[in-house]
């Protein structure tokens, strides 16, 4: 076990785990943050989707010596009150059925408009083919996600 | 109109569900903190304002002293709404506004809310009379209150929005003003339910009310239960079907590895145990791998060698839905493709006669044409997002279960048998699932947990890998169907024949369309037994004879030169008209009713012609479904233009949420009928994650999806299943009209399938 001090969600918090530890676990099991969810261990669903530095990343992925000084947003820190343009969006459309996957589908949107505001069709296809969605919400994802002028 | 059948069973369900009330809430807290889900406040950061004091009315409801009402869910949620829709039906009734409402799961507690369970798209269906009965009893008490208090007669005391009204006096008070008299009160025997046409709640979609919850990352899911000292475990299974524990290799050096409190070998049941109709399990003696947190834990998974051996052949005895039944488990490592030469075999020699109408052999023999057709699918893995899991905390005689599972009253019995402990002494706390589709029926992770806390002395948290959750599975069968049907000299069809079976079950409903409209019919069916287990898939067996039959009567109506959907109106006609048989499982009205209604909003015939376009409708779990799929072959790759559906399930009480799970079992059947395959080599399954597991992602999801409701003023049916297995039929002949070649074996887009 190895002491590290990582960035999540604007803090700075302390954790003593395995270099190899996927982050995935260190926020799940360490800090107590279980809005980031285990789909699949592989980085083939997007469950675990969290920001790096504004980046959507698959968190079962990141190994925790490999962290650094890199900035962590997970769902519990994109908004303070849930208020976030896609979590607006994602009540407005009442998108979710089981819910599992949506922290990670809006997780992913939400990188995906900081870097590209008014993504076409395509290009939301493409980036959201990474995260499943077992009970097939994705029309209604794809409308939310359509319904955002942009976050600016 | 209520029958008298209908008023009994009013009764009988508030009967139960009112012994008791009053009880206190079981089970552990979250440890981050649970806040209220907020029925009519989801766009707002907090739900209505929690009152000083409650008053329990009856089982499903409290009413505070400032008005707000908690409603309580019987049944588990696993994203098919319930936790909205059923407190609508109670709100509609009790007369309250949904913005006062906060939303609960109810505690598991047979008596009090009877059978808790979340299957065969029963939920609404089932709780409909009894939801409305409790909130209109209860609407009646606090008028009895109010009129006493009031010092004025019951009948003059009226209800608005949450509020009792005394016109003549011009008096009113809110209903927590009078909860505490009303709670006193006797329940009413019988009060006079809401014409449909007052529903004011029922039919105006309200949005999840955990969707605030869900779209923040607060801890809903099993897997994200968390209390003080509790341990994370894991389990080892035999790789292959057919295989079991033989012995640990290496047990001192995982033991030893950081991290890990505890490996050991266990069995789930008891030598002899006789099994209930969901203790369906394959790996009954498995390596638990217990440790401090998940990482360690995966570690030794992965470190830990176990020998495997064979199992050897077992007769299973079950006691089930059906009564005693006993299961055949041969030994040896099964493969599919003997799995499909041997359906082949069985389907080329007489089956089990389950029906016949008329004279079918006659009528084959004087054909001018038979037209015979093969249809198979492969096992599929339910693949739920949230991996099984299960918290278990047992203390001495003492079990506290928490996590996600579609039937709690049936693991309840199977963890006191095997645990030597009183029904009365387990706890079961059902919490907000990560998709079910029939999986988490078989709920046998929670006694596993139960065993591991009980041998390690803590609470302990048992997660599933995914590779684990898809390869410990309960699948979907794999099925085989062939179709005959015999045409005369006129070009009339005379007669069917369905032969259907499968590995280890038949799909085949006898009774259902097109049996009764055609004079001479044969059903008939057959079976391979196999150690693969098997289970309730999402709308089971439907989900495979839908697609056979309906991709059969799209080419037999093309033999028959006749449109596809005018062909299946006619032997709905002639079922309506004149049945053959007296047993027809389906009302061929509003079988007819759902496939009219979807050719006007397809504009079916309607200048088409440039569309690529199938069609395809069944029925089950008491509703119909009917489907017109758009395809496009782009790139070689079928691309979903659009899908239109209708359907008829009833009344429909929370319409946008409805719409949501029908678009989401469309897409549901569009990856299974194209890409949907578990196949197993030497037993074992030759897929264990989603890097190979082809999932249904975005970019091959309709475009378009625009679902249609048949307005009806009859009570609810299905919802859940019923719109997923007509997919695979309107699948199969849209890929006809786009390919010019139709395709019988599912998946239709496998591996090495090119369009």
């Amino acid at each position: 076990m190895t002491s590290y001090q990582i960035e999540v969600n604007g803090k700075a918090r302390q954790v003593n785990a395995d270099p190899d530890t996927p982050l995935l676990w260190v926020l799940r099991d360490n800090l107590q943050l279980v809005g980031t969810k285990y789909g699949c261990g592989v980085g083939s669903c997007g469950a675990c989707t969290v920001h790096v530095d504004g980046f959507a990343m698959r968190s079962c992925q990141l190994p925790l010596d490999q962290v650094g000084e890199q900035s962590i947003t997970t769902i519990e820190g994109l908004s303070e009150h849930g208020n976030h343009p896609v979590q607006r969006a994602w009540l407005d459309h009442d998108v979710a059925q089981c819910g599992y996957c949506q922290a990670g589908q809006i997780m992913t949107v939400s990188a995906l408009l900081n870097h590209s505001p008014n993504p076409d069709d395509a290009e939301i296809e493409a980036t959201m083919s990474g995260n499943i969605c077992r009970c097939g919400t994705y029309t209604r994802i794809k409308a939310a996600i359509k319904s955002i002028d942009s976050v600016g | 109109m209520s029958t008298h059948s209908e008023i009994n069973q009013r009764r009988r369900f508030l009967k139960t569900g009112l012994l008791g009330s009053g009880g206190l809430l079981l089970g552990f807290n979250w440890l981050t903190g649970c806040t209220n889900n907020t029925a009519g406040h989801v766009d707002a950061d907090s739900g209505p304002e929690l009152p000083d004091t409650w008053q329990d009315i009856n089982a499903y409801l409290k009413i505070g002293n400032n008005g707000t009402v908690t409603i309580y869910t019987p049944n588990p949620e696993f994203g098919q709404g319930v936790m909205t829709a059923m407190p609508m039906i109670l709100a509609e009734e009790l007369d309250v506004d949904w913005k006062d409402v906060i939303s609960e799961q109810a505690p598991f507690n047979a008596e009090k809310f009877g059978f808790q369970f979340t299957g065969g798209s029963r939920g609404i269906m089932s709780r409909w009379a009894g939801l409305r009965q409790a909130g209109a009893t209860a609407r009646q008490m606090l008028i009895t209150a109010a009129a006493q208090q009031w010092e004025v007669p019951v009948n003059e005391v009226s209800t608005k929005a949450g509020r009792l009204f005394h016109s003549a006096s011009d008096r009113s008070a809110g209903y927590g003003e009078v909860a505490t008299i009303a709670a006193t009160l006797p329940m009413p025997e019988e009060v006079p339910l809401k014409e449909i046409k007052d529903f004011s709640i029922i039919g105006n979609s309200k949005k999840n009310v955990q969707g605030r919850q869900i779209v923040t990352g607060h801890p809903l899911f099993g897997i994200d239960y968390r209390k003080e000292g509790m341990l994370t475990a894991m389990i080892v299974h035999p790789p292959s079907f057919g295989q079991k524990f033989h012995r640990i290799r290496n047990l001192d050096e995982v033991k030893g590895m950081p991290g890990i409190r505890d490996v050991f070998h266990f069995q789930t049941y008891k030598d002899g145990f006789e099994k209930g109709g969901f203790d369906t399990n394959a790996f009954p003696e498995l390596v638990a791998i217990v440790g401090d947190s998940t990482w360690p834990v995966m570690k030794a998974k992965k470190a830990l060698l176990v020998d495997w051996q064979e199992q050897e052949a077992f007769v299973e005895s079950i006691n089930g839905f059906r009564g005693k039944t006993t299961r055949n488990v041969p030994t040896g490592l099964e493969n599919s493709t003997d799995h499909e030469s041997r359906m082949k075999e069985m389907a080329a020699i007489p089956g089990r006669e389950v029906r016949k109408d008329g004279d079918p052999e006659r009528a084959f023999q004087s054909a001018t044409k038979v037209l015979e057709r093969s249809y198979s699918a492969p096992f599929l893995a339910h693949n739920c997002m949230e991996p099984m899991n299960a918290f278990a905390h047992v203390e001495g005689d003492k079990v506290w279960i928490a996590g996600p599972l579609q039937a709690p009253g049936m693991i309840e019995p199977t963890i006191a048998a095997r645990m030597d402990i009183p029904v009365e002494n387990i706890d079961i706390e059902m919490t907000r699932m990560g998709g079910g589709f029939g999986r988490r029926a078989y709920s046998h992770y929670m006694l596993e947990a139960a065993l591991i806390s009980q041998q390690v002395k803590a609470p302990v948290q048992l997660i599933y890998s995914r590779e684990d959750d898809m390869t410990n599975g309960i699948y979907r069968p794999a099925y085989h169907a062939t179709y005959r049907a015999a045409i005369d000299e006129n070009g009339q069809l005379t007669a069917l024949h369905i032969k259907a079976g499968g590995v280890p079950e038949s799909p085949l409903f006898a009774n259902r369309f097109p049996a009764g409209s055609v004079d001479n019919y044969l059903a008939e069916e057959w079976s391979i037994d196999s150690n693969i287990t098997i289970g309730a898939f999402r709308a089971p067996r439907s989900n495979f004879m839908a697609g056979a039959e309906q991709a059969f009567l799209d080419e037999l109506a093309e033999e028959l030169g006749k449109d596809p959907i005018d062909f299946r109106l006619e032997l709905l006609d002639r079922a309506k008209e004149n049945p053959v048989g007296e047993q027809n499982d389906y009302d061929p009205e509003r079988y007819a009713g759902v496939l009219k209604l979807v050719r006007k909003k397809s504009g079916w015939g309607e200048g088409d012609q440039d569309l690529q376009r199938g069609v395809s409708a069944y029925f089950c779990h008491n509703s119909y479904a009917a489907h017109v799929l758009d395809l496009k072959i782009e790139d070689g790759k079928p691309v979903v233009q659009k899908v239109t559906c209708a359907i008829d399930c009833g009344i429909v009480v929370n319409p946008d949420a409805a719409a949501n799970m029908a678009e989401g079992g469309i897409v549901d059947g569009v990856g299974n009928a194209l890409y949907g395959e578990l196949t197993f080599t030497d037993g074992k399954p030759d897929k264990n994650n989603f890097d190979t597991y082809r999932m249904i992602r975005m970019n091959e999801a309709p475009k378009e999806i625009d679902v249609h409701f048949v307005p009806s003023e009859i009570d609810p049916t299905g919802l859940g299943e019923p719109p997923f297995p007509p997919v695979f039929g309107a699948m199969a002949n849209a890929i006809y009209k786009a390919t010019g070649e139709r395709r019988y074996r599912q998946p239709f887009w496998g591996e090495g399938l090119k369009g």
